[in-house]
């Protein structure tokens, strides 16, 4: 099913060029290969969605794109620079929003910005100044002169896209940005994304969440053990998915089995959720959705709730693999940005 | 009833997109600070964060006060005979333990900003990648300076008077901060190589603490067993230790500070390049 859509939005002659163009990127860790033969072709100006679960090798893909990561093999070209060879350059264009929030806790959010406008090359008047209008746009002037370990998930967000754009670079690298964040921290980080879209920056973001790759992307490769999967535009791709999916929760949970039968009868796979009474289904037609229902009430299937909603990373991943998004064995999250060591 | 919300506008509004847009459309376009320009603006961090986080100079520098305070009273009488003949003997090695126990910060603050991801930022920076790590240094420096001077004014509270004066004092503190500059680049390289901060902390304690007690900054070494003796003498931080006290005695051998020099440029010889390749490599 994957390939079904693979290549169905790049590649056309009068396209701008392509601001990532790797080829065959590999890491490994000892035995591990985060990284497996991943393609990429990113257009200039998009914004292009790299979903996949944790250990996926969304963050190691990243580092090597943004030159903190030297590939073991493959190529990749980033603005038209290679990433190994001309790695100075890259860095000049681009700039990295880790995972992990990467700014200095122990200095204040103005520092911070003054910081990085001053290593860009600005005086310290118009660093001071930079600080000062980003620190406003970005709604934490007020917390400006505070030490960043006193702020919020979402203020210390928002400082780090900042922090990111003191000079505006072409292309920016996103690495889960709204990660823990609430909804309202996440509807202000979209926001700023896509006003860097809309002033013409290119943006990588990795993401966990389906639903941010489509509110953001103009196209989506989805990465799994270190290779890509499927790739494609977000209509495409849930298009194969389905472009919703049913949730339902039973009133009693021995009734899952008869429920996974009708449905799965109804609507072809059956996701079990991990609550015990709970199930999903990829539903494109919410028509469909609505009989598969009924069919449960005829059965007198108990029904505490249902709804009709994007699928979830899981449910892609069932429809694009047939296996469940692995989640990491317990205590080995996806090596976060400096912490993993070759 | 009906749940209302108590924060205003869910959703951005249209005026702070439009705030960000103009703050990403009126971008400056200059060229990448040079390396010393990027270095000292990592040393200007360094200096930010003395000031931020004062706690962390305090904890290294409460401890040889405090053995300053507990050595001369309690044992001072027993080892020099008075408590005033012990601090003339201490002060100029508690001096050269301060600083060092110092030293052991710069590792730590290293893997801290490794784990928080700062190290990913700076790395990815269009300027002189040893730049970070060269700032840290020089910001460190005014570190040790900070907790030489302590311990100093400590001293002289308690009564120690040093015969060469302030030249004396000014000069054994920069050769210990030279010595530090040294040893530090140790507690950097097992920054980039431990797992936390803690870790790091751990690890350089038990080698410096051990060291500054096998040396000759509490007592004369002619009252070790012979073996430990031996080595006591070739202890580096003795020979550190005896220079200090030379400087501020005013009866300095030029050996010792030729050795302890000697010894400063040969840790960063084999450890700056080591930092650097770790840092480097990510």
């Amino acid at each position: 099913m994957a390939g079904a859509f693979r290549g169905g939005f790049t590649g056309s002659v009068t396209d701008p060029p392509l601001a990532i163009e790797a080829t065959g990127l590999v890491k490994s860790f000892g035995e591990t290969r985060a990284v497996d033969g991943v393609d990429l072709a990113v257009r200039q100006g998009s914004v292009y969605g790299v979903l996949g679960p944790n250990g996926a090798g969304k963050t190691t893909t990243i580092r090597m794109l943004a030159t903190l990561l030297r590939p073991d093999g493959g190529q990749a070209r980033v603005l038209g620079y290679d990433v190994v060879a001309e790695a100075d350059q890259v860095r000049r264009a681009v700039s990295l929003t880790g995972q992990l929030a990467s700014v200095d806790e122990d200095l204040t959010g103005r520092e911070n910005l003054v910081l990085l406008g001053r290593l860009l090359g600005l005086r310290r008047p118009a660093a001071k100044e930079r600080a000062a209008e980003l620190l406003e746009a970005f709604g934490i002037q007020a917390a400006g002169g505070r030490l960043v370990k006193t702020y919020s998930g979402g203020m210390r967000r928002r400082l780090d896209v900042a922090a990111s754009i003191v000079v505006t670079p072409r292309l920016m690298f996103l690495d889960e940005p709204t990660t823990g964040l609430d909804p309202r921290s996440r509807n202000q980080v979209w926001g700023i994304i896509r006003a860097l879209v809309a002033e013409g920056t290119t943006i990588l973001l990795c993401t966990q969440y389906l639903e941010e790759a489509d509110q953001l992307a103009d196209g989506i490769a989805v990465i799994d053990h270190g290779k890509v999967i499927a790739e494609g535009t977000p209509g495409q791709l849930k298009a194969s998915v389905g472009s919703g999916a049913l949730r339902v929760r039973l009133l009693d949970p021995s009734q899952r089995p008869e429920a996974e039968r009708l449905l799965e009868r109804e609507l072809g796979a059956v996701v079990r959720e991990p609550d015990p009474a709970a199930l999903s289904a990829p539903c494109a037609d919410a028509g469909r959705g609505a009989l598969a229902m009924a069919e449960l009430a005829r059965a007198s299937v108990g029904i505490a709730d249902f709804s009709l909603g994007q699928p979830s990373l899981d449910e892609v991943f069932l429809a694009l693999t047939g296996h469940h998004a692995e989640a990491p064995a317990a205590g080995e999250p996806e090596p976060v940005p400096g912490t993993h060591r070759p | 009833m009906s749940l209302r919300p108590t924060t205003p506008g869910h959703l951005m509004t249209a005026a702070d997109e439009a705030a960000v847009r103009r703050a990403i459309s009126s971008t400056p376009k200059p060229d990448p600070a040079g390396p010393l320009a990027a270095a000292l603006t990592f040393a200007w961090r360094g200096m930010r964060k003395v000031r931020h986080v004062p706690e962390q100079l305090l904890d290294v520098t409460i401890t040889p006060v405090m053995f300053v305070l507990m050595f001369t009273y309690v044992f001072g009488g027993e080892v020099a005979g008075s408590t005033a003949d012990y601090l003339d003997y201490l002060l100029p090695g508690i001096l050269v333990l301060s600083v060092l126990f110092t030293t052991v910060y710069s590792g730590v603050a290293l893997n801290t900003d490794l784990t928080k991801g700062v190290v990913d930022r700076f790395r990815s920076l269009p300027v002189w990648r040893p730049a970070p790590l060269l700032g840290s240094m020089l910001g460190d420096t005014v570190r040790y300076v900070l907790a030489g001077t302590v311990i100093v004014l400590v001293g002289l509270a308690l009564g120690y008077r040093p015969p060469a004066g302030v030249g004396g004092v000014v000069a054994a503190l920069g050769l210990v901060v030279i010595f530090a500059f040294g040893l530090s680049w140790v507690f950097t390289t097992l920054g980039l190589l431990l797992r936390s901060p803690n870790a790091v902390m751990n690890a350089g304690f038990m080698g410096i603490f051990p060291l500054t007690f096998l040396s000759n900054v509490f007592v004369d070494p002619e009252t070790l067993p012979r073996p430990l003796e031996a080595f006591v003498n070739v202890n580096p931080i003795s020979v550190l230790a005896r220079a200090s006290r030379g400087l501020m005695g005013g009866n300095a051998d030029m050996t010792d500070i030729v050795i302890v020099l000697a010894v400063a440029a040969g840790l960063t010889a084999v450890f700056a390049p080591l930092t650097t390749r770790l840092y480097r490599r990510g």
